[in-house]
């Protein structure tokens, strides 16, 4: 039966309390805070990182498909799924597609994947995220919030059966942003919340349990998303379901993280949940969707990211900085990203792959013809370097380079297996940097110099 | 490689070099006349004489023009003149390829020049943002590369944040000192080792006087067959052995590479040992002119020019050895600590110091046995190193 293999979650390090953001604006504060994706994330270098969460001890070889979901896709032409695949170093013969439009592009995803393993295909990874642009000082701006996450279906070694979905499509203009605007428009909350969200989501969860002859009260679990963190828990109770099913929105945690959020929600009922527990799982968006699953074994591995109490406060400044809000000091940057170079560096700029040489050994990055030590020509195997552990062998905090959150902090990473990698470091405070310091590798947006986004590796401290 | 290589088969017989430092009112032009001429003055010969010549530059608006970067302001019009680049050893490398025009017996009189015009280019520091490729654009500066072997440095030999600091600002204070006595240089003003401690850091751990500054500068040297050096002046100065060696663009990537040593300093400095026949290099030679690009740097350069033992140039920074009064005085001008570091420039810049100390014509800064001299150039991350060694007697 198919159903979910691994379920992962990626929150940005920085977090924004809604206090901090009242105090900007001299404006009464909220509770809560939200996730704030660094300034070289965006939805596609999230969606990677909760993706490689799900790959993590899988045999690539077996991922047949991967879907992309997003409300705020970098790029309107050019698949983003397809940049995920290069990074994820996915096989080339593989299906591919992008998913937007609402925030239910995640489970129209979900969906999507679940047919294709019906038919047959094999193992299918949907990754998803959102960074969601709200105007400065308006309500949105402390609701919503940025993360990623990811599902790998398939039809075996699954955590929880897939049993039913129902979608309905609703045609509203609730919440929308239009081709040429930068942030996020809505019509009045109340014509939002009862024309759209609780008509929407009313009428999918109840058509499922109807079609499922289901009872609120034998469900264990009802997770839905909401768009404000609260909406959901009304609804649920006009359907008969009480407070202890409802499962917590997250949105005083990381915000509304928009297609994300639904998935989030669920990998956290998922790591809660025991053996043999129902669950209802509704997700909205110009429509609803809403699925049945039923628990099976868990495994804790298989239920990774719900790190919320991990990152760091954001000032206010850096979060306006951050998105690009208000305008700093340009990095003085003057080698532009080539398009063609992009393409013909693919295995070791998006797949982080280094060379073996298959005479003395040596392994290095990126990918050398001829070998730094015994000097052979092309006779080597590429070999994968995105899930090797490194230390810091060597940094530099540099306040030169200029960017959007000096110091530049510049690491020479030498990996488990030798090879040595120069690249930034992001994500971590620069007192914290040492030689010989743990770190990871993770894929993230570099600039836009040339006119399309270029995306690199960069280094970060394990744990975090 | 020949054995004896370049030794004493060309000399210099005449230098200039314009007055470095944040060149507004010059152009590029301007600062090569100022050099081209002094040089000609010096060895007492007419422009016309030049047979051949060699320019140093690296900046992008002489990129692609070749040598008329030079042949226009000096109308040289009528004879061979090639551009050349080699990173920060760019000014070295006209040098050189000048002396191998002559030794290879193709001219009799050459000019080699280096020029840099940072100051028209709207960047505050060297490497700024230049990156190494199109793709991982890593946003590396010149302090960064460095502080990389400060940080390694430091690390590898047990160094708390403090004593590295104290170690290599002992070498800004000196080359301050010494530069302050030098009516060309950019800085004339002498630091203390608190302002140096207490600076604003540019790439920690290296503050504002640990890096050299972005100046404007141009330098010339006029080389002949050393048979004939006597014709022009009684002192010319002899060529004793060039070396040149790279390694890697990005050693950061090169697993064996350390950062407490650089291979390229060492197998230039190796060659040019051998030409010149010095063993002992802390004993033979009386000084030297090295790439300070940072003060690390310096420290690095005594251990793989071999003055000081590995992991001990500390000591020697703190016995003065390389003060004027010590036994192996470095960066008698003031290095590019008070010159800046116009690229093309810097090379020719050193061999003026060491051309003038040998002649004995330093004022205060003159050193009391000069016989041998050595200047040095390091580029790159570092990549590519050239030693210079000149000696004011033939034989």
């Amino acid at each position: 039966m198919v159903g979910i293999k691994k379920i992962a979650v990626h929150l940005p390090y920085y977090r924004l309390s809604r206090k901090t953001i009242g105090m900007a604006w001299g404006a009464k504060a909220g509770k809560g805070e939200r996730r704030v994706a660094n300034f070289d994330e965006d939805s596609v270098t999230m969606a990677i990182e909760a993706g490689f969460k799900c790959l993590q001890q899988e045999n690539r070889d077996k991922i047949k498909g991967l879907y992309f979901a997003s409300t705020t896709a970098p790029y309107w032409e050019k698949q983003c799924a397809a940049i995920c695949a290069g990074v994820l170093d996915l096989s080339p013969g593989i299906r591919t597609g992008d998913f937007g439009g609402s925030t239910r592009s995640s489970t129209n995803a979900l969906i999507a994947a679940i047919d294709a393993v019906k038919a047959g295909l094999g193992d299918i990874l949907v990754v998803t995220a959102d960074c969601r642009p709200t105007l400065p000082r308006s309500p949105l701006e402390g609701i919503m919030g940025d993360g990623g996450a990811a599902v790998l279906l398939g039809d075996s070694d699954i955590i929880c059966h897939i049993k039913d979905s129902y979608s309905a499509w609703n045609d509203i203009t609730d919440v929308w942003r239009m081709d040429k605007d930068n942030f996020v428009k809505t019509w009045e909350d109340r014509f939002i919340v009862q024309m759209g969200y609780e008509k929407d989501i009313t009428h999918s969860i109840t058509a499922i349990m109807e079609r499922n002859n289901l009872q609120a009260d034998r469900v264990d679990k009802l997770v839905m998303y909401s768009p404000e963190g609260t909406s959901h828990q009304r609804v649920a109770k006009k359907l008969g379901f009480k407070p202890e099913q409802i499962q917590d929105s997250l949105v005083d945690r990381t915000g509304n993280t928009g297609s994300a959020q639904a998935l989030m929600m669920l990998a956290s009922a998922l790591a809660a949940a025991k053996p043999g527990e129902t669950i209802l799982w509704a997700n909205f968006g110009s429509g609803s969707d809403t699925l049945l699953l039923e628990m099976g074994e868990r495994d804790a591995s298989s239920v990774t990211g719900l790190t919320l109490e991990a990152g760091k406060e954001l000032s206010y400044q850096k979060y306006l900085a951050f998105r690009g809000l208000v305008q700093t000091p340009q990095e003085l940057i003057r080698l532009f990203p080539s398009a063609s170079v992009m393409w013909r560096t693919r295995k070791w700029s998006a797949a982080l792959h280094g060379s073996k040489c298959n005479v003395c050994g040596l392994i290095t990055f990126p990918i050398q013809r001829v070998c730094y030590s015994c000097k052979s020509k092309d006779n080597f195997e590429e070999f994968p370097l995105s899930g090797k552990k490194g230390k810091v062998f060597s940094y530099s905090l540099d306040n030169l380079a200029g960017g959007p959150n000096p110091p530049t902090i510049q690491t020479i990473v030498e990996t488990e297996v030798g090879a040595r990698i120069y690249c930034l470091m992001t994500d971590c405070e620069p007192e914290e940097i040492k030689i010989e310091a743990p770190v990871e590798m993770i894929y993230r947006r570099f600039h836009e110099e040339a006119g399309f986004y270029n995306y690199y590796w960069k280094c970060r401290p394990i744990g975090l | 490689m020949r054995k004896e290589g370049i030794r004493d088969r060309v000399a210099i017989i005449g230098m200039g070099c314009c007055k470095f430092g944040e060149n507004w009112d010059k152009g590029p032009e301007d600062m090569i006349i100022e050099a081209a001429y002094e040089a000609y003055e010096d060895a007492g010969i007419d422009p016309k004489e030049i047979q051949a010549a060699w320019v140093g530059t690296t900046t992008s608006h002489w990129v692609g023009m070749g040598g008329l970067a030079l042949a226009e302001p000096l109308k040289l019009h009528q004879i061979p003149v090639t551009r050349v680049e080699n990173w920060c050893a760019t000014g070295h490398e006209a040098f050189r390829n000048a002396c191998f025009g002559v030794a290879a017996g193709m001219y009799d009189i050459v000019l080699a020049l280096g020029f840099e015009k940072l100051k028209d280019c709207g960047f505050p520091g060297l490497g700024a943002g230049r990156g190494v490729h199109p793709v991982m654009e890593v946003r590396r500066t010149a302090p960064s590369s460095f502080a990389f072997a400060a940080n390694r440095y430091f690390h590898e030999y047990g160094l708390s944040y403090e004593e590295g600091k104290r170690a290599i600002g002992m070498i800004a204070v000196k080359n301050h000192h010494n530069g302050s006595m030098h009516p060309k240089a950019h800085f004339q003003a002498e630091i203390t080792l608190e302002q140096v401690l207490n600076a604003p850091i540019i790439s920690s751990p290296l503050g504002l006087y640990d890096c050299c500054g972005n100046s404007d500068g141009a330098a010339a040297a006029i080389i002949c067959n050393a048979e004939i050096a006597k014709r022009f002046r009684d002192d010319p100065i002899y060529v004793k052995g060039i070396g040149l060696a790279q390694n890697s663009i990005a050693p950061h990537f090169e697993p064996e590479f350390n950062w407490t040593t650089f291979a390229a300093t060492q197998n230039a400095s190796k060659q040019a040992y051998e030409q010149a026949g010095i063993e002992n290099p802390r004993e033979e030679i009386n000084l030297a002119v090295v790439h300070d690009c940072f003060t690390i740097t310096e420290l690095l350069i005594y251990e793989d020019l071999g003055f000081s033992p590995r992991g001990r140039a500390r000591e020697d920074i703190e016995g003065g050895t390389f003060t004027l009064e010590g036994k192996l005085p470095v960066n008698t001008d003031g290095g590019l600590k008070c010159f800046g570091h116009p690229i093309g420039a810097s090379g020719l810049r050193m061999c003026y110091e060491i051309y003038k100390q040998l002649q004995g014509k330093c004022g205060k800064r003159q050193i009391k046995k000069a016989n041998r001299g050595l200047a040095h150039t390091l580029g790159g991350h570092p990549s590519v190193s050239c030693v210079v060694i000149l000696g004011n007697e033939k034989g």
